[in-house]
């Protein structure tokens, strides 16, 4: 367990980099902790630095075990599945295939005219961008392991829970004609080699830093704000644990944004620190990955308003109610 | 010949449409190329990872960004066929 500890706070919490910034704060800078400019100034360099080595070395190892898992093969798994297993299978199978937003109108239409139930692919969307391989161990540097896996669960959860929602609905004649009967391509590519693989999971960490870096640095200065420059009275006031509002007024802000969830997580850290309810801070990261405006737009292409309707709800409501149960049951995690 | 690449508008699919041209204009070749961004007319080829490539109607790569040199290859390929 020691062992353990000391690998968790070197490698995971990074203190070596957090004395590191804080020697350059201190006497390089000669700025003060306790000052404002001083304290927002390491926390803006030191979690830019982690995130972004964290972010590549998770990149490349979660890349790496993708690139088993091709959305074709994650299909043909899912086909032998049904009921709930199937709901279950499709969020699990969300955290590990690879999968941008850009791609998941051929994805959608592959898995419905694969005849999976449009339930099982509502989980796999849902899960796809809220649950991450990435997104755990990063909430375990910034917070901790507990609620690290408590957030897991409860995306998990939410995908099943939403996918089955939609399932029980009777909602497949609100999705595009266009979408079934099509053709299955089981194209021929060649197994890949582990020089394969490791060209792959390279080509993935550039490609992935070159498109969330602007949305962690301005994450990152917005939470270095919060931090030390906004009155904690002023963040209390309106997402504090005391008001029963604070859970929605979260969510109604984060779901429309648009980031990436490495983006979201130090405006999260920001909250907490200052006071924020876990779970008002877990509803804005879910609102912000989970529902956005341009996916919103995409899926629209493909599935008529009322089914687009009733997804947007089941989750917004699902966000908001584990936002609740956080701040409910959170001191078990603090 | 006929080539065509699949994709919504992804910059992977701006990537893959610059070399797939760059291999046509290497081979001399005289092709009818099309980029082709509607996804009823994508998923009519049944690819589920954008972008895709596909010579004289058959898919021959999905969820890539071939290089030119890979294009030349397949492109050698079909025609051989």
């Amino acid at each position: 367990m020691i062992v353990f500890g000391w690998l968790n706070d070197q490698l995971l919490k990074m203190e070596w980099l957090y004395n590191a910034v804080l020697w350059l704060v201190e006497s390089v800078f000669g700025l003060s902790m306790d000052g404002r400019v001083g304290g927002s100034l390491h926390f803006f360099i030191y979690d830019v630095i982690k995130i972004f080595i964290l972010l590549s070395v998770l990149i490349f190892v979660i890349s790496y075990i993708q690139s088993f898992f091709p959305p074709e093969r994650t299909r043909r798994i899912l086909g032998r599945y049904n009921g709930v297993s199937a709901n279950i299978l499709g969020a699990l199978l969300g955290t590990i295939t690879p999968f941008c937003s850009c791609s998941s109108i051929p994805l959608f239409i592959g898995f419905t005219s694969a005849g999976l139930p449009i339930g099982v692919t509502f989980s796999f969307l849902i899960s796809s961008p809220l649950v991450d391989l990435a997104s755990i161990i990063l909430l375990a540097s910034i917070f901790n392991w507990k609620i690290a896996i408590a957030y897991v669960v409860v995306g998990l959860v939410l995908a099943v829970l939403g996918g089955t929602v939609i399932s029980k609905a009777n909602m497949e004649k609100y999705v595009e004609p266009f979408v079934y009967g099509n053709v299955l391509t089981e194209a021929e590519q060649d197994e890949l080699t582990v020089k394969d693989r490791i060209v792959i999971a390279r080509g993935q960490v550039g490609e992935i830093i070159h498109r969330v870096w602007l949305y962690i640095l301005i994450g990152v200065g917005i939470g270095a704000a919060i931090h030390n420059w906004i009155p904690e009275e002023f963040i209390s006031a309106i997402l504090g644990q005391d008001n029963w509002y604070s859970v929605l007024v979260a969510t109604i802000i984060g779901v429309p944004m648009y980031a990436d969830i490495f983006g979201t997580l130090p405006i999260a850290e920001a909250l907490v620190l200052k006071g924020v309810g876990l779970g008002t801070a877990l509803s804005f990261m879910m609102g912000v990955t989970a529902l956005s405006l341009p996916s919103m737009i995409m899926l629209k292409k493909v599935v008529k308003t009322k089914l687009l309707a009733l997804f947007f709800s089941v989750v917004t409501i699902g966000i908001i109610i584990i936002g609740y149960t956080f701040n409910a049951i959170g001191y078990l995690f603090v | 010949m006929d080539i065509k690449v699949l994709g919504p508008g992804c910059k992977n699919c701006v990537t893959l449409e610059a070399n797939t041209k760059a291999a046509i204009d290497t081979l001399g070749l005289e092709a009818d190329f099309e980029k082709v961004t509607d996804y009823a007319q994508i998923a009519k080829y049944g690819i589920m990872s954008t972008p895709g490539l596909v010579i004289d109607g058959k898919v021959v790569s999905f969820g890539k960004v071939l290089k030119t040199d890979a294009i030349i290859e397949l492109i050698k390929r079909s025609e051989a066929k």
